[in-house]
């Protein structure tokens, strides 16, 4: 009878930063994953949930993925790891559903006219210009949107981020949202030149947006199964909002930009136009980064698509 | 083969020689424009000690020297150019900072409102006095400053630019500050009268926007602008005068 011998694993884990050995775990299957590992490191520290641990070989190195399996990384049989504390961490979810609901909530104290927003004659009076209700309408329809799209569609392949987003995200949210319902329910408030024309232009713009940006958020759901943490090129279906994928690798932030010009049209708001102009920004930035990882994990990768802007951008 | 040898030793001597005429061309404009600001400052003292010794009273020394101060202090974006592309090697951000605030005090308070610095029949004399106290502040410490960095390229730095620039900071940063301060506090009942800059509804883009309450809230920004700067400024001095290694918090 031959004997299988399972070779175990010793793993120590040091500081990154001091180099003080923080743990010692022996008889470590090698089939053992980095999650693995990390929740036995967290029972040694319990302060250090697995979320917050960044395990990496070098100090100084990029941090191991918890699907990494310990045998297949290039360490003897005693494995030497380095501990990074990332900080407190907070889920996707929660963060989002935060940041969303301040909007939604904001605008409307702004379009009932809370008191100590406008002079106190105008308290809980109501815009006497019908686009002001329609924004509303708008602007509500949007984070409810948004808000129900988090629960039950967005599939997150990172559980958490740092604690401190919170409070950056939530600032940028809910302060450009007060500062654009603002001026939209202000009693002095100007509507649009063209009147009738431009409003239902902009309405059309905005519906077709968010029924687009909706329609590439349950065709990104559909390329990964529940549970999974697979990475698929997204092509194409049958539902004719996702052919923009023939062009755009992130057609979602496309069809986000879109919508908020809807909007800047529908109330010809400044505020509203800067908004549009930063979150553009900042989603090029993110769709030019996707743009650069589906081109590195994929050799054929349609050359067509740009990131954001077909052809342009 | 042997030719094609050497055609990749050439190839590589003239990327070697494209590099070396780059970085002289870099260093040479580097020091020109250093030269160019030092010149620029010293000018500007002068012209106002002159001004001072024979006129005996600051009052219109502002106005004497203003084209030339916007000129040269305008003229100093190019800082933050050179900052971004990476052939000087402050951060953007740092140099950004202090760069903004100071066009911000030339164009939008002290130009501006030419009251506070032509005043001569005036119930608060002190708002001319703290316009002269950080132009005196800016001139001495972008003298010290300016000349630092043309010695450092030229390799023949003079300890005593390199203490200069890295100790009168120390009194000359506060006071400068106080003097900004105080003249756009000056500035403040000037804007409230006017309404210059400023912008009312109803208007066709919705947006309101009211100068005297921008001036407070850059008022209020020095609280947490001011100490960063001056530490950074604090640390530079450990390293460059008594060799501290600092070790920065990473993130």
């Amino acid at each position: 009878m031959s004997r299988i011998s399972v070779v175990f694993f010793e793993v120590e884990i040091l500081d990154a930063k001091t180099k003080d050995k923080l743990c010692f775990l022996d008889k470590v299957e090698p089939n053992a994953t980095i999650g693995e590992i990390k929740s036995m490191f967290h029972k040694s520290h319990p302060q250090w949930y697995p979320a917050r641990q960044s395990i990496r070989l070098d100090p100084k190195g990029k941090s191991l993925k918890d699907e990494d399996v310990l045998q297949h990384l290039p360490v003897g049989t005693t494995a030497t790891f380095y501990f990074r504390d990332l900080g407190a961490q907070i889920s996707w979810v929660t963060v989002f559903l935060t940041e969303y609901t301040g909007p939604l909530v904001i605008y409307l104290m702004f379009y009932f006219r809370v008191p100590f927003i406008y002079a106190s004659k105008y308290d809980f009076t109501t815009s006497k210009h019908w686009v002001v209700h329609l924004a509303c309408m708008c602007h509500s329809f949007h984070y409810v949107k948004r808000l129900l799209e988090t629960l039950f569609v967005h599939r997150f392949s990172h559980g958490t981020m740092p604690l401190r987003n919170i409070f950056k995200n939530c600032t940028y949210y809910w302060g450009f949202a007060a500062w654009m319902a603002y001026y939209i329910n202000h009693p002095l408030y100007t509507p649009p030149i063209y009147g009738e024309q431009q409003i239902r232009l902009a309405l059309i713009i905005f519906l077709f947006c968010q029924i687009g940006n909706f329609s590439i958020h349950i065709a990104l759901r559909n390329l990964r199964p529940p549970g999974s943490k697979t990475r698929k090129i997204p092509y194409p279906t049958k539902n004719p909002f996702t052919w923009i994928f023939l062009l755009v690798s992130c057609p979602n932030y496309t069809y986000e930009l879109g919508s908020w010009l809807g909007f800047t049209l529908m109330t010809q708001c400044l505020p509203v136009a800067f908004f549009t102009l930063v979150g553009f920004v900042q989603m090029t930035v993110w769709a030019k980064g996707k743009h650069r990882s589906y081109l590195k994990e994929f050799r054929d990768y349609p050359p067509l698509r740009s990131p954001i802007l077909p052809f342009i951008l | 083969m042997a030719s094609s040898e050497e055609d990749g030793t050439v190839e590589e001597k003239e990327n070697n020689n494209k590099k070396r005429t780059k970085s002289a061309l870099v260093t040479a404009w580097l020091t020109f424009y250093n030269i160019a600001m030092t010149a620029g400052w010293l000018v500007l003292a002068i012209t106002m000690m002159r001004f001072y010794i024979q006129r005996g009273t600051h009052k219109g020394l502002y106005r004497s020297i203003a084209r030339t101060l916007k000129f040269f202090q305008t003229f100093a974006l190019v800082e933050v150019g050179h900052c971004a592309i990476g052939i000087v090697k402050t951060s953007v951000i740092v140099n950004g900072v202090q760069v903004c605030s100071r066009i911000f005090m030339v164009w939008f308070v002290t130009n501006s409102i030419r009251q506070i610095s032509t005043c001569i029949i005036c119930q608060k004399i002190q708002n001319e006095e703290s316009v002269i106290l950080f132009l005196v502040v800016w001139t001495v410490m972008e003298i010290s400053r300016y000349s630092y960095y043309t010695f450092s390229l030229l390799h023949h730095l003079p300890y005593f630019i390199k203490w200069a620039r890295y100790n009168f900071f120390i009194v000359l940063y506060p006071l400068g500050v106080a003097g900004e301060l105080l003249t756009i506090y000056a500035a403040l009942p000037f804007v409230r009268r006017s309404g210059m800059y400023s912008m009312r509804l109803p208007n066709k883009y919705n947006v309101s926007f009211d100068y005297y309450y921008c001036l407070i809230i850059v008022m209020l920004s020095y609280i947490p602008l001011f100490p960063q700067l001056y530490l950074h400024m604090l640390r530079q001095r450990r390293r460059v005068l008594h060799g501290e290694v600092i070790v920065e918090k990473d993130e």
